[in-house]
């Protein structure tokens, strides 16, 4: 292990809090989706940190599925972004509220 | 010794390429940033043992995921600025971008200056792409199988959306 897990788990905290404020801030859906991929790119990172610790290589493989997850959720996602442009001519948000209790 | 430091360069490159992403307002801009910063990653994921994740953190998220953000918010065609006809970005947009990837190639030539099995410091456990075959298709084959599914369904999903959309503008066009 080259570093201390601390600082690893520091950096990726770092990291997923960038992305919680990208999601939470933007009213862009794409930028909510950067977002989204920031959080788990930094979770991914805690993966592998956790598999040079213990020298196992359970996490790493745990990454790959995660990448798969990943480009699953942005297809469908992108898709849906394209369908919603294509319905109200817009990508913010606050366009997309009807559905409010 | 050496891989420390890189390790501590890198994720400051992460950290700074990050957070310059999420605070453009153009997401052309904020794609470009997070690219390099998943390219550091990479680097660090190198580091800490994991080479086979290291090439797919290149091929699948920098190459793939954010190539089809790419494509998608240029098919969308938002601009942020009302001006059609724009110039080209001035120089305060190129510096942060053209000083993080001078950084990030220096931490790689740096990287392969380094023989990754007797130099100080580079992990001495890594997972080569052997024990990661034997691992993924011995222990986790039903994982396999229910991942492809999972891609699968979404590719079906993916279809099935865009299907939506095209019998919509057909309908429009009958009537």
């Amino acid at each position: 292990m080259i570093v201390p897990m601390e600082h690893l788990l520091i950096l990726s905290t770092i990291l997923f809090l960038l992305g919680l404020v990208c999601v939470l801030a933007h009213r862009n859906l794409i930028m909510i989706l950067i977002g989204v991929e920031i959080m788990l790119n930094a979770v991914g990172l805690t993966l592998v940190g956790a598999s040079a610790f213990w020298q196992q290589i359970d996490g790493q493989i745990m990454v790959l599925f995660l990448m798969a997850m990943t480009s699953a959720e942005v297809s469908i996602s992108l898709a849906m972004v394209v369908y919603l442009q294509r319905c109200k001519n817009s990508v913010d948000i606050r366009d997309f509220d009807e559905m409010r209790g | 010794m050496t891989a420390t430091l890189l390790f501590y360069i890198l994720g400051a490159i992460t950290v700074v390429a990050t957070l310059l992403a999420i605070i453009q307002r153009n997401p052309v801009h904020a794609v470009i940033y997070l690219v390099n910063s998943f390219f550091a990653l990479a680097l660090i994921f190198y580091l800490l043992g994991a080479p086979m994740i290291a090439a797919w953190e290149v091929i699948i998220y920098a190459g793939a995921i954010m190539v089809l953000f790419l494509f998608i918010i240029m098919m969308l065609e938002i601009s942020p600025s009302s001006d059609p006809v724009r110039s080209a970005p001035g120089w305060a947009q190129w510096v942060p971008i053209f000083i993080l990837a001078i950084a990030l190639a220096s931490c790689t030539l740096l990287l392969t200056g380094l023989d990754p099995v007797i130099a100080e410091g580079l992990p001495r456990w890594h997972a080569s792409p052997r024990d990661f075959g034997y691992a993924l298709f011995k222990e986790y084959a039903l994982a396999i199988e229910i991942v492809s599914f999972q891609l699968l369904f979404a590719a079906v999903g993916a279809f099935y959306v865009g299907r939506l959309e095209q019998k919509k503008s057909q309908r429009e066009g009958s009537s």
